[in-house]
């Protein structure tokens, strides 16, 4: 069925069908240029995208010559003395929490943001609401991290206080005695969710207004009530949207940079405590060695696994939204 | 809302059991009401007085439970779970009322609704503290003056932002002059160009928009300025090797942007170019880019907005300094993103607010951008109504569509698809 939809949608706008138009193909001097032109800028995103990961590749070549393997299986990072020890293991660990928190808040707010948006806010608010929505995504990071740390820390540490005093029979609720709890892998995971809300929002609503009417006035005439139309009808419609958009949206909370150094120590660390303060990312740990470059070589080495993470993240993502992006359009 | 009544099947007749199953229809229902139209999305007075007691007893539940039998959890804490009291509770009442049908649906309603507006009062509430917090700091003297010669022990109001803003003009515009040609013209092959390598690129194109932007920094440090700062001060830390790292995260996004706009150039203005023996190269340049103008606009400002804010790049380029550096192209200078990032790091009130300052100065820019881009963009295939006067003489002039569709507005700024229909 998709396949069919897929295919259709290709034939209805492949080249033979549209040279077909054209009678005779005859290309002037100008649009051979002009084609050469634009697959030079078509191609400059290969080629920028070929050299980040070579030249990262090459600057932290010592890393992988000397540490090889062992810098993926260390923790700590502990540049000083004559055999650094150093590795990314605690800083991926950092991370993939942090994305795997802030999706966990991220992905059903957006999705029903989306929906709001695109089902249940009149027409005029529709328009607004996205700005407001786009606006959120415009917010800079910065200013993100100053409210989190100042501000939204100080909120949510006696939430976290009474969830490790009452319920800490719950691994993630665990903390150690007397630990401080406002930094932690839980708050960063909060603030950056609220800067993934607006991917997931957006790409959702922009699927769910594909959907088409016929379908969802089909549902309600059979007696659906509007969350069986929106089950049966908009959600299925939406799949690859939703999807691709929660990918999208952990590609960026992997690679939050700034906002994750204001609300963690930047020390890396392996621990189930979600509640407790400590840990790192990696964008995070590299951005806090800024100006005290002393191993740079690690750092590259570190930012070439994050490059390599957030890219295959939103290449599948990418690819996602873009086949179901395909299908749409087409009026069955 | 309540129209879609007359199209709900009567309870007990054969097709109520298509979508409810076996629980739904007439569970609840008193016999004398059986042939009674069902409305499960109908929202009536006593709906709202239900809505109410049960927000009321969720929150005396959680007053008891929190402040009564064990100790406190912070405001937050406390509001969080009684929400969802209240949606438990909610959903129980309606059940018991009206079945599970509509408590299911009134269930959802309840959890978008309040989605939304969850969303919307960190957005709120960020523009309110950092204006809050920054008025203390700000002057004019801060438009004005650099931090040269101002100590720590001065107040937050001593010197100003300066050189930072100065900064931060220089290397977002020197990264808009690279990337709103690239962009532009990655966008017109993706839409233009009748290459197989298209599909490969968009998909590259949104991947790269994703890539974080400590990467692109890292990139050029690793590129240009590790091994050629030795030999020549051009690729040191300074304002020019900013904006290639800037323009290495802006060009995706203009061009992703400017993509939808011109898909949403109506194919016939292309064909009708063709049709008069123009090149397709004529048409791009005298039609297609024309017409999206205010779309191409758009995407420039909004690039410009999202730039101006990104710190994480800056770090291993620009650098920082605390002194005026106009000129982009030698030594470290600063931006307003470096300028708060250093200040609130410092132990002393004074540089916070120093730094808070910065922060409302780079939030105002930004809004101000963003409403710039509304603007620019807004869509002007809504004609205004015409006159009166105007209507009554000539009721539709012929060319009034044409001309409507002459400028295409600009589409939202994260992942928009192409989901508006090319005026035709």
């Amino acid at each position: 069925m998709d396949d069919l939809v897929t295919l259709r949608a290709a034939g209805s706008r492949s080249p033979a069908t549209r040279s077909k138009r054209a009678i005779v193909e005859h290309r002037p001097r100008v649009d051979v240029i002009f084609d050469r032109v634009s697959l030079g800028a078509g191609l400059t995103v290969l080629v920028l995208l070929t050299l980040v990961g070579v030249f990262l590749l090459y600057q932290g070549r010592h890393t992988w010559t000397v540490l090889g393997t062992s810098f993926l299986t260390t923790e700590v990072w502990r540049s000083g003395g004559v055999h650094p020890h150093i590795g990314v293991l605690g800083l991926l660990f950092g991370t993939i929490v942090v994305g795997l928190i802030a999706e966990a808040f991220a992905v059903p707010l957006g999705i029903a943001v989306g929906l709001f948006i695109a089902e249940f806010a009149s027409k005029g608010a529709q328009r607004i609401l996205q700005g407001l929505v786009d606006l959120l995504a415009a917010v800079p990071s910065i200013l993100f991290g100053l409210w989190g740390f100042f501000f939204l820390s100080g909120t949510i540490v006696p939430l976290s206080r009474w969830l490790t005093t009452h319920l800490s029979w719950f691994p993630l609720f665990a903390t150690a005695t007397s630990s401080t709890l406002g930094t932690s892998f839980f708050i960063a995971g909060i603030v950056v969710s609220l800067m993934v809300i607006p991917i997931v929002a957006s790409i959702s609503r922009a699927v769910f207004a594909q959907t088409p009417p016929s379908e969802k006035e089909a549902a309600l005439a059979l007696g659906a009530t509007r969350w069986g139309m929106i089950r049966t009808v908009v959600l299925p419609y939406g799949r690859g949207g939703m999807i691709g958009g929660s990918m999208l949206g952990l590609g960026r909370a992997l690679g939050e940079t700034i906002a994750v150094t204001f609300l963690l120590p930047q020390v890396p660390l392996i621990s189930a405590h979600l509640l407790q303060s400590g840990g790192a990312t990696i964008a995070g740990f590299i951005a806090s060695r800024a100006g005290n470059v002393t191993t740079v070589p690690g750092l590259m080495a570190a930012g070439l696994i994050l490059f390599v993470l957030t890219l295959l993240t939103n290449l599948v993502a990418a690819s996602i939204v873009s086949r179901s992006r395909s299908g749409q359009g087409v009026e069955l | 809302m309540t129209d879609r009544g007359p199209f709900a099947p009567a309870a007990g007749s054969p097709s109520a059991s298509v979508r409810s199953g076996p629980s739904g229809s007439s569970r609840t229902r008193p016999p004398s009401n059986a042939r009674a139209r069902r409305r499960p999305t109908s929202f009536e007075a006593i709906d709202g007085w239900l809505a109410a007691a049960s927000a009321v007893s969720a929150i005396a539940l959680c007053w008891l439970v929190f402040s009564l039998f064990t100790d406190g959890i912070g405001w937050l804490g406390f509001w969080l779970v009684a929400y969802f009291a209240f949606v438990t509770i909610y959903f129980i009442v309606t059940y018991e009322r009206l079945g599970s049908l509509a408590a299911v649906d009134r269930l959802v309603t309840v959890a978008v609704w309040s989605a939304m507006i969850v969303v919307l009062i960190p957005l709120l509430w960020i523009v309110l503290y950092v204006i809050d917090k920054g008025v203390p700091g700000l002057s004019w003297g801060f438009f004005i003056h650099t931090q040269k010669g101002v100590t720590p022990e001065m107040s937050g109001r001593a010197g100003g932002a300066w050189h930072a803003i100065v900064g931060t003009v220089e290397q977002v515009g020197v990264a808009l002059l690279i990337s709103l040609p690239l962009g532009t013209m990655t966008a017109v092959f993706l839409s233009e160009s009748r290459s197989r390598l298209r599909r490969v690129v968009r998909i590259f194109v949104d991947a790269m928009s994703g890539m974080p932007s400590i990467v692109s920094g890292l990139f050029i440090y690793a590129t240009l300025i590790i091994p050629l700062a030795k030999d020549s001060k051009f690729f040191g830390f300074d304002g020019f090797m900013a904006s290639l790292a800037l323009s290495v995260t802006m060009m995706p996004t203009i061009c992703r942007t400017v993509e939808v706009v011109l898909r949403l150039v109506p194919h016939g203005l292309r064909e009708a170019g063709l049709a008069l023996g123009s090149s397709r190269a004529r048409v791009v340049w005298s039609v297609v880019l024309p017409t999206a103008s205010a779309g191409v606009a758009t995407a420039a400002v909004l690039g410009i907005a999202r730039e101006a804010g990104e710190t994480a790049p800056l770090l291993f380029t620009a650098f920082g300094y605390n002194y005026l550096n106009a000129n982009p192209f030698s030594t470290p200078q600063e931006s307003l993103p470096l300028f708060i990032w250093r200040f609130v790091r410092e132990p002393l009130a004074s540089s916070i607010e120093r730094g808070f300052a910065g922060a409302l100065v780079l939030l105002l820019l930004i809004l101000v951008l963003f409403a710039v881009a509304r603007f620019v963009g807004r869509d002007r295939t809504k004609s205004r109504p015409r006159p009166l006067i105007l209507r009554l003489i000539r009721p539709e002039p012929s060319g009034s569509r044409l001309l409507a569709a002459r400028t295409v507005g600009a589409p939202s700024e994260v992942g928009d698809l192409d989901d508006r229909e090319a005026p035709s």
